[in-house]
């Protein structure tokens, strides 16, 4: 699953640029993950801050 | 709600977009999703004082320094100084992007479009296929406006390209992952824009020091996404701070993704123009793209209105937007984006080497062209594969 650390997530939307399924989007400072997420795991690494992570 | 066009998004190049359709007389919706146009930013703010003078008067709050050129720094610490008129694109001002862009958004209100904050597109309306608007969300209540064009102006998170058919999803390799941090620091030069070097420093991109005023500057970085890691941009960073600026206060954190894929292969579809970030029209090699999305936005304005008193709106009624783009941006970006898929393979070495055989002439009168021409007559064996776009 991926999950959002929301206490280090700067709301930057680089994550929604890569996502290949289309399953991210920020609403201002909220980022949403939706059912379409593949765990490919991309948006963790292009993230700035290191607040996304794939958990098994 | 019913409209001409509707802007997705409120940035450079959304708001030009709807200022240049407004005032070519079209009812014009600009939605924003945020609350506020402008903040948080992600964005080193410097931009070429020429190119921006041509499109807008600016405000003397806009911009919160000027600066006289660029000094490039190699890993090894060698530098050169460029003069600011020869630098291209991303020296001269240096911007207050929040007041900034709610300056645009002001023209573009003023010109007479309607800016709706805290508004949100979800998706495309059809009827029978063809779009005929936009579902947003407007502070926190639905909302469909109706309009057969969409100009979508909305970054690199875009969405507006994917729901009309254009894959907009970057390549890792094709992105960077910026971090910057606002700094007082009393070794600021307050002159110059510097660009810092080297593959410890910035993997495969570089690191800057944008100058803000007294003391105060933009320092960040941005690294090829494909050599990034879950929070490799801000750990960069805070190293870079630790040794160029160990006594530097950070006043302020800003974070992005920035395009650098060379030219999309359509910023069009039927009823949809995209401009901006959300049409790669960064440049690849700088990562500069405030005046390259303003110049679309005026130029996808103008087109909007033309296509709409012809009444031809499918993707071959707006290719006029498509043709000059390419022509008056396009170009560059592609060829910067050679220029970029060269320089991301070099070494510490080899950016030692032309940083140095550079040291030694006087490259202060010349621009960016005469400048490439001598690093290739003291590099031809390291810049041989460049020949054909440096001759």
């Amino acid at each position: 699953m991926l999950t959002v650390n929301r206490y280090k997530c700067c709301y930057c939307g680089a994550c929604v640029g890569v996502c290949p399924t289309c399953a991210l989007e920020l609403v201002e400072t909220w980022l949403e993950v939706s059912a379409e997420c593949k765990e490919c795991g991309l948006c963790t690494k292009i993230c700035p801050v290191g607040a996304l992570e794939v958990n098994a | 709600m019913k409209c001409d066009l509707i802007v997705v998004g409120a940035g450079p190049g959304g708001s030009m977009a709807a200022k240049a359709a407004a005032e070519a007389g079209l009812n014009v919706i600009m939605l924003e999703k945020r609350q506020e146009i402008g903040d948080p930013v992600r964005c080193a703010e410097g931009v070429s004082k020429r190119t921006l003078c041509r499109m807008v008067k600016p405000e003397p709050e806009w911009i919160a320094s000027e600066v006289k050129g660029a000094r490039i720094y190699a890993p090894d610490g060698t530098s050169i100084v460029m003069s600011e008129d020869k630098s291209g694109d991303e020296v001269g001002y240096v911007l207050e992007r929040k007041v900034f862009d709610r300056g645009l958004a002001m023209l573009a209100a003023q010109a007479g479009a309607k800016v709706m904050v805290k508004t949100r597109a979800k998706g495309l309306l059809r009827k029978n296929g063809a779009i005929c608007g936009v579902s947003a969300l407007r502070i926190g209540e639905p909302l469909d406006i109706e309009a057969s064009l969409i100009i979508g102006a909305d970054g690199v998170e875009s969405k507006v390209g994917r729901w009309a058919g254009i894959d907009t999803t970057l390549r890792l390799a094709d992105i960077e992952s910026c971090a910057q941090f606002l700094v007082h620091d009393a070794s600021i030069d307050e002159d110059y824009t510097e660009f810092f070097l080297g593959n410890s420093i910035a993997p495969s991109g570089y690191a800057w020091s944008f100058p803000k005023g007294e003391k105060l500057a933009n320092i960040g970085l941005g690294i090829q996404g494909s050599r990034s890691k879950p929070g490799e941009a801000v750990r960069l960073l805070h190293q870079l701070m630790k040794t160029r600026f160990p006594n530097g206060r950070i006043v302020e954190m800003v974070v992005g993704g920035d395009p650098c894929s060379g030219p999309i292969e359509t910023a069009t579809a039927d009823g949809v123009m995209l401009v901006g970030d959300a049409a790669h029209q960064t440049d690849p090699l700088t990562g500069g793209g405030i005046l390259n999305a303003m110049q679309a936005g005026v130029m996808a304005g103008e087109v909007a209105a033309k296509a709409i008193s012809a009444g031809d709106l499918s993707r071959q009624g707006l290719a006029e937007y498509e043709t000059r783009w390419r022509e008056k941006i396009g170009k560059t970006i592609a060829r910067s984006f050679k220029f970029k898929e060269f320089f991301v393979k070099l070494t510490d070495k080899d950016i030692n080497q032309l940083v140095g055989s550079l040291a030694k002439e006087d490259i202060s009168k010349m621009d960016l062209q005469g400048m490439l021409r001598v690093l290739f007559r003291f590099n031809p064996k390291l810049l041989w594969e460049l020949k054909s776009l440096i001759i």
